[in-house]
């Protein structure tokens, strides 16, 4: 059967694979962020993984204001890089696990989670930059290591869906995973914050205390995190904060007792708290993978 | 009965509401629409003749005009949308931040890179009021 067995909850600031594409990740600017993710990137090769299901949201790139969904499952084949503005990101194109995905897509709505599916879909920086900063650095003639779920949450258009929402499906999202016969390894990544505002006279807010208290508790008070009220967000986290409710899906996904293995937090990248952090669960450290 | 709006006490902040969508739908749609490099070129070529396929207000099309970026976000758009006009004028997210605030970009680097702006006296808008009356 397939299994979760860790996650990862990692910020996903465009800068960030702006640095990379550009190589210029040891400035003295850059080399703070990308030292904390050397540990990540030797952790994420020992749990060869087979499919990463990666919660992420979409900046205006491929959904437009046309069509909004809350949440929306990859069901694809692959993904290209999305043209944001400024060209694609070289990276290589991702590829999905479709069979799982749409495995996937059918349990979720039978456990009463409406996603919609997306049989075809560019992702844009909020998927790619996790992929770099957790895999290294890739060309367009690459390959990633594993397959990749996609599941993009509507966090543009307030309100995104609560935390405590967000949480119950990553419960439901583990369901499905362990209801699907292949044995597989699935690691399972919440990306987005941390405290930032883009926008506007208080563009810049940062709250590391903040940051901090949430880092922590996701570990030790998972739930009454979940319970976090937008408005909490907004004030304390910045308008674009509030993306960290995609971190619960994640959350919910795990065993409730889990343990954290690394962290890193550095400001700033761009606009931004980097933010990030692996979770095992307890019950299935050591086992061979 | 209306909904409860408990986030619009946060200062110098737009939430970007089902109100606010509403209002600045055909302001946003343009916006996406310079993600590609065609579209750009056209837009490009003659600004006004492009904005004539939108049907937005005159003070949002002066604003996009006048590159007016509070302004936009006050007429209804989403900064995400607003970035891809920035990115057609060759202004990263930082840049733009500078220009919203009003710091320029070298006063905001340099407030990034020493912390961010703290939340003290940043969480509601009776902080900021208070602070102007000082001034």
């Amino acid at each position: 059967m397939a299994r979760i067995t860790a996650g990862v909850g990692c910020s996903h600031v465009p800068a960030i694979g702006v640095a990379m594409d550009q190589g210029i990740t040891e400035q003295p600017y850059w080399e703070p962020v990308f030292e904390g993710f050397e540990r990540s990137r030797e952790w994420m090769k020992e749990q060869k993984a087979d499919v990463v299901f990666l919660v992420y949201n979409d900046h205006c790139t491929v959904f437009d204001a046309s069509c909004i969904p809350t949440f929306a499952l990859g069901c694809a084949p692959d993904f290209a890089p999305a043209d944001e503005g400024w060209g694609p990101r070289p990276v290589p194109v991702v590829k999905n696990h479709q069979e799982l995905a749409s495995h996937i897509a059918q349990s979720l709505v039978l456990d009463e989670f409406d996603i919609t599916v997306m049989n075809e879909m560019e992702v844009d920086h909020g998927l790619t930059v996790p992929m770099s900063v957790m895999f290294g650095d890739k060309t367009v003639d690459d390959e990633w290591p594993c397959l990749v779920i996609p599941l993009c949450v509507n966090v543009v258009q307030y309100p995104p869906p609560t935390g405590n929402r967000c949480y119950n499906l990553g419960k439901a999202i583990r369901r499905a995973v362990e209801s699907f016969d292949e044995d597989l390894n699935v690691v399972i990544f919440g990306t987005g914050g941390m405290s930032h505002q883009l926008q506007y006279k208080r563009a810049g807010l940062i709250n590391k205390e903040w940051d901090t208290q949430f880092l922590d508790r996701l570990t030790s008070d998972p739930v009454a995190l979940s319970k976090t009220p937008h408005v909490e967000y907004l004030r304390e986290a910045g308008s674009e904060g509030v993306e960290m409710v995609m971190w619960h899906v994640m959350r919910g996904a795990l065993d409730d007792e889990v343990e954290e293995v690394h962290r890193h937090y550095h400001v700033p990248a761009s606009n931004t708290a980097v933010g990030h952090i692996i979770l095992e669960n307890v019950k299935d450290q050591g086992k061979a993978k | 009965m209306a909904l409860k709006k408990d986030y619009e006490d946060i200062p110098g902040t737009f939430i970007f509401d089902a109100d606010k969508g509403r209002l600045g739908y055909q302001l946003n749609q343009f916006c996406i629409s310079l993600r590609l490099q065609k579209n750009r070129d056209t837009f490009g070529e003659n600004e006004e003749a492009y904005l004539d396929n939108y049907k937005m207000t005159d003070e949002q099309r002066q604003a996009v005009l006048d590159r007016d970026w509070n302004r936009l976000l006050e007429l209804g758009g989403n900064i995400y949308y607003t970035s891809k006009l920035a990115a057609n004028d060759g202004i990263n997210f930082q840049q733009l931040a500078g220009l919203m605030t009003g710091m320029g970009n070298e006063a905001y680097r340099a407030m990034m890179v020493a912390g961010g702006r703290s939340p003290e006296g940043n969480r509601y808008q009776s902080e900021w009021d208070e602070k102007e009356g000082d001034a």
